[in-house]
């Protein structure tokens, strides 16, 4: 499993051809939910795009209606920084500058609620446990596909932050 | 939120989605309104304390503290002032994507 780690500015990662994919499978995913695919009522756009007032649905759709469009503009373009920096097939390294970084950053994290919602992660699951039982229904399930994208995307993304503090 | 290397080191509590808040304590007429955080279970706890650090330039300890508030007790107060400010607190938290919102203090 390919780690980030820090050299001068520069976080540097070598991804194999399949991290490779899973990154570009992810970031296409969010990036399709915040255009073509955007639904209010999606869960996922819901946790991405929380509701500033909780007991006020006036002032919650006013505050959408003026941060919508630039929170969203930025969820792509963090998602769309993942896709530029990696080729369309094949393994690859991959160097971010800081600002980069904090892109990948971001991303991941949009990534990882998108796909954490999917698969009804909550407080106490244990995700160990969950791919366990999923393997044994169906190792060849989207479940333990997902699950395990899910894992690696927290890896990663802890080793991007450790990286990026130095 | 959950930490990739000491998982599930204390319960979490949900967040009470029917909690109100406290409006008997007379509100400070500077600081009126208020950013709150809200747990989930997805945020990785190292994540959360650095973006209190990055947005707010809060030292890792405050940091800390604010993240495992949020954590242990489902939410906590970020930033207090003025209403416009908290809108613009929540919105630069929801881009780093946090759960957040204002309220009146």
């Amino acid at each position: 499993m390919s780690l980030f780690r820090r050299h001068g500015d520069t976080c540097v990662a070598r991804f194999a051809g399949d991290e490779v994919a899973v990154l570009r499978q992810v970031s296409t995913e969010v990036i399709g939910l915040l255009t073509d695919g955007f639904d209010r009522a999606d869960p996922v756009v819901e946790r991405l795009f929380p509701d500033a007032y909780r007991d006020d649905r006036e002032q919650a759709d006013e505050f959408r209606k003026y941060t919508e469009g630039d929170l969203k503009t930025s969820k792509i373009d963090q998602a769309g920084a993942i896709l530029a920096a990696l080729p369309s097939s094949g393994g690859a390294v991959v160097r971010l500058d800081p600002e980069g970084a904090e892109a990948w950053l971001r991303a991941l994290n949009d990534a990882r609620l998108a796909l954490g919602i999917r698969l009804g992660v909550e407080d106490d699951t244990d995700l160990l446990e969950e791919l366990d039982e999923a393997v044994m229904r169906d190792p060849t399930s989207a479940r333990v596909r997902q699950l395990t994208m899910y894992q690696y995307l927290g890896v990663l993304q802890e080793s991007l932050l450790e990286a990026i503090v130095g | 939120m959950v930490g990739m290397t000491a998982p599930g080191v204390a319960p979490a509590t949900a967040p009470d989605i029917d909690a109100t808040p406290d409006i008997d304590e007379v509100p400070d007429p500077d600081r009126p309104w208020v950013t709150i955080v809200w747990n989930d279970p997805v945020n990785l706890m190292s994540y959360v304390t650095w973006v209190f650090q990055k947005l707010f330039g809060y030292s890792k300890d405050k940091a800390e503290k604010l993240m495992l508030d949020v954590h242990h007790k489902g939410k906590a107060v970020v930033t207090s002032g003025a209403r416009e400010r908290m809108e613009h607190d929540a919105s630069r938290l929801h881009a780093y994507g946090l759960w957040a919102t204002v309220d009146r203090s």
